[in-house]
């Protein structure tokens, strides 16, 4: 069994490791890629509640909310964990999770090292003892956001 | 890769019991009887939760003498992964803009 490595970016930015912290979280309906959206509710606004058990969701124009996952470490401003909760069947499911992991160093006065790491991406196919976590959230579907991403990955 | 070969791969996994089998099959390889033992399907069900399995990459076989010896093939998760990857090529440039911007 060959296991899926994790993926990881770093990539470093002209600003302080708050702001950096401050537009990934707070902000991050600034950047979140939304491009080529399908169907009848297009994403409107992307959301991180700040602190652990923090909810990351996107809402739809239409109203409904679309989770993603939940805050799972939250050290502004140089380290958060996000649980990404899209399984296999397109939808946010509550007993799913694969990690999200940023930290943000600070290398100058306004220069600041962004590592991402999503890992644990072979629970896509594997169900480990113990990966199974109980997340109290009402389940929710945001195909429409990977569909997204599909899309744009396919752009490129 | 394939945006289609993703999708393929999250719908094959969208079963539990074809996740079940994976999980099996990921602990070492068996034989449809020997998944079909440990599970609540009949052995015809077992082989065409493999099928669909195979059909999105996410399992592959072998020959042991006369019988099928099934595996996990990473290919299909890899595409899951490549996917992940350049997404979050795009999210972060984005990020870094939005960063900067200001």
């Amino acid at each position: 069994m060959s296991s899926v490595p994790p993926v990881r970016k770093e990539l470093v930015v002209a600003a302080t490791a708050e702001r950096a912290f401050q537009v990934f979280t707070d902000g991050i309906d600034r950047w979140w890629p939304r491009q080529h959206h399908i169907g009848s509710s297009p994403l409107k606004r992307a959301v991180i509640e700040p602190g652990v058990g923090g909810r990351w969701y996107g809402l739809s124009e239409d109203g409904t909310e679309c989770l993603v996952g939940k805050v799972l470490a939250w050290e502004p401003p140089h380290r958060l964990v996000l649980a990404w909760q899209i399984t296999s069947d397109w939808k946010y499911d509550p007993a799913f999770v694969t990690e999200v992991e940023v930290t943000f160093t600070a290398e100058g006065p306004r220069t600041t090292r962004v590592v991402l790491e999503h890992r644990d991406l072979h629970r896509y196919g594997l169900a480990e003892p113990g990966y199974r976590k109980s997340i109290d959230s009402p389940t929710g579907g945001w195909g429409f956001i990977l569909q997204s991403y599909a899309r744009s990955a396919g752009a490129e | 890769m394939a945006n289609a070969s993703v999708a393929t791969a999250f719908a094959a996994l969208a079963d539990p019991t074809r996740r079940q089998i994976f999980e099996r099959l990921a602990q070492r390889t068996r034989s449809v009887g020997e998944l079909a033992a440990g599970l609540p399907v009949t052995r015809p069900a077992v082989s065409q939760h493999l099928r669909v399995l195979a059909e999105a990459g996410l399992v592959a076989h072998e020959r042991d003498g006369a019988r099928r010896v099934y595996r996990i093939d990473p290919r299909g998760l890899e595409a899951m992964r490549a996917y992940l990857d350049r997404f979050w090529d795009r999210a972060l440039a984005a990020f870094k803009a939005a960063v900067e911007g200001e």
